[in-house]
């Protein structure tokens, strides 16, 4: 809609370099610096990490994989990326399905106090972890799931649940119910519609509400750390804070090889769907 | 033809199955539908809460079934510096990373709301800081703010020569607190300023085009056309940002874990430290508790500073 250039005759072109591109290099390269150095750290063998009178810092003169190495075949590393994957993807599979339900319930069912439970599930997102984490532990421990990552599959909805279903309650919106009256008409029950009709209309609304609710619960911390405690279950956020972290002498190298591998998997997975990303966020916040 | 296709018309729909029938009852299809998030939510969500706020009230301790203690808990923390200091931290570092991530994220919002070459590849390089795990960041700036082999000391000291030694980032206590809060800043400023960005798109170019034949300055056109537009978005982004901000829990935890001499603590990670390693169940949840008030003010806050100013426009109430 803005995409025209809003350059007008007297915006000359040192002006404009000036007050845009400056600040806008500026913002990309504090934005991207730590994600800078945590790759160059990575690569960088010991004797040159810790000595920056010989080596320029910014650089490495000697790449070496050992870090990596290290990690991979030295912790249970893999270990952890894989239940971080599974903890990830089986609560984004359990909260998109009751969120799409929960969605198209208060948006297209329309039912006495539809909006009461929107507003309920929107309340539901502003209670942070910070303040549940406590009782769930209680709760977590009496279940017998403390120490599970199957613990993190059920209590991650609580926080994704209401940020899918506010998301696709945006997005059935966008969809023309005529085309659910067409098909009632034809004679088709409820649950055709639903899934004849809605859900394929609705699959960009869902890889959207899909890939922030992994992002999310790939991110998720505290649960992890509160309810995991043997070191082969934990996640890799809380893995590497506990236990590559060890002793007075932090082995940087290690630690932002593996920062680095576990930010990796998002990364991917976002420049896949970085428009999905951009526009939900975006239409998210307009709802 | 239509001799021909007669037959086809008596099978062409099937009696629904008892079970599909039942389906299509409006009521059960509600209920069946909203079932498995109300059901989730109402047992990890409404009853932990509930329970948290129970616990505040007892002794419990890990392993042990507390018994009701009044105010107990409230009384001990009241007379607790260490907790009014976790209380002056999370307010301070929620106001001064708030004001910070809204100003600068404003700013680049406004940056990319102009026409520049590779502009889809610049907002998507933008949001990096915001979707990769915050623990990981975390580190990466606690190896940032290493206190000898820090980056940032190494470019003040030995490549610009502005410094004769190394900062201490997280030696001391205000500038733990400053760091913290850069870090804070550092990842809060992407979702800021792709949400401000989404909120800048929806004023209509054709306001900028009056003011600018009336003859408005650009700090006119801010002032009076940029942000009354943007104050509906800016009130949920800004409840949103002062909520998450006070419940922080994952930066602080992994660069400073309240140190040095618990001047970092803010009440997630003093919550924490009683409640799980330290096993005061009761304490953790009391402090965690003492947060509730302070969110719903927050809330309530940005809600009618803010969000009041829509309906005062003549807009819908949707």
């Amino acid at each position: 809609m803005t995409d025209a250039p809003e350059t007008l005759a007297w915006d000359s072109k040192a002006r404009r370099a000036m007050t845009l591109y400056l600040p806008l290099c500026l913002f990309i390269f504090v934005l991207l610096f730590p994600f800078y150095w945590m790759t160059v750290t990575a690569f960088k063998p010991d004797g040159e990490l810790y000595d920056f009178a010989n080596n320029n810092p910014f650089w490495v003169n000697s790449p070496t994989l050992a870090h990596i190495n290290k990690l991979l075949f030295e912790t249970s590393y893999p270990r952890w990326l894989w239940t971080t994957m599974m903890v990830a993807f089986g609560s984004t599979f359990l909260s998109l399905f009751a969120s799409t339900l929960a969605a198209y319930a208060v948006q297209r069912l329309r039912f006495k106090g539809s909006q009461y439970v929107g507003l309920g599930i929107y309340l539901a997102y502003l209670v942070p972890p910070s303040i549940l984490f406590i009782p769930l532990a209680t709760m977590v421990v009496q279940l017998g799931l403390f120490d599970s990552p199957l613990a993190l599959i059920l209590v991650y909805p609580t926080f994704l649940i209401p940020f899918c279903t506010w998301l696709l309650i945006g997005y059935f919106k966008s969809i023309p119910y005529e085309l659910e009256e067409c098909a009632l008409i034809d004679g088709a029950t409820r649950l055709q519609i639903l899934t004849k009709i809605t859900l394929p209309l609705a699959v960009p609304g869902l890889i959207s509400a899909g890939i922030f609710a992994f992002t999310l619960s790939w991110n998720e911390f505290i649960y992890a750390l509160a309810f995991i405690q043997s070191s082969e279950n934990k996640t890799v956020p809380v893995a590497i804070l506990t236990e590559l972290v060890t002793g007075d002498v932090y082995q940087w190298g290690a630690l932002m090889a593996g920062s680095l591998l576990g930010s990796l998997p998002v990364v991917i997975f976002y420049s896949f769907f970085v428009d999905y990303y951009v526009s939900s966020l975006t239409g998210a916040v307009k709802e | 033809m239509s001799a021909a296709a007669e037959p086809h018309w008596v099978h062409a729909r099937k009696e629904p199955t008892a079970l599909a029938r039942f389906f299509d009852n409006k009521a059960v299809l509600v209920i069946a539908c909203l079932f498995p998030a109300v059901g989730l939510l109402t047992v990890f969500l409404t009853y932990p809460l509930g329970l948290g706020v129970f616990l505040a009230f007892t002794d419990t301790t890990i392993g042990r079934r507390g018994v009701w203690v009044g105010l107990e808990n409230f009384q001990y923390l009241a007379s607790d510096p260490i907790f009014w200091g976790a209380v002056f931290y999370s307010v301070f570092y929620t106001a001064v990373a708030t004001v910070l991530k809204f100003a600068l994220g404003l700013w680049l919002a406004l940056l990319l709301n102009q026409h520049t070459p590779f502009k889809s590849l610049i907002r998507a390089i933008v949001l990096l800081p915001w979707i990769t795990p915050t623990v990981l960041t975390a580190i990466a700036f606690w190896w940032i703010y290493d206190p000898q082999f820090s980056i940032i000391s190494w470019v003040f000291v030995e490549a610009l020569g502005w410094r004769t030694e190394n900062f201490n980032f997280l030696g001391s206590e205000w500038p733990a607190r400053f760091s913290l809060i850069a870090a804070n800043v550092w990842r809060g400023i992407p979702f800021v300023a792709i949400s401000l960005l989404a909120g800048l798109q929806t004023i209509s170019p054709s306001l900028y085009e009056a003011a600018l034949l009336d003859g408005a300055t650009p700090w006119q056109r801010f002032r009076y056309i940029t942000v009354p537009m943007l104050l509906p978005i800016l009130a949920i982004v800004m409840t949103f940002s002062i909520i998450f901000t006070f419940t922080d829990f994952q930066l602080v935890y992994a660069i400073t874990r309240g140190g040095p001499v618990n001047s970092t603590h803010i009440l997630a990670t003093l919550a924490f430290q009683r409640g799980i390693p330290g096993g005061q169940l009761g304490e953790g949840a009391a402090i965690a508790v003492a947060m509730i008030p302070f969110l719903v003010a927050a809330t309530l806050f940005s809600y009618f500073a803010l969000a009041r100013r829509k309906w005062q426009q003549g807009e819908g109430n949707d």
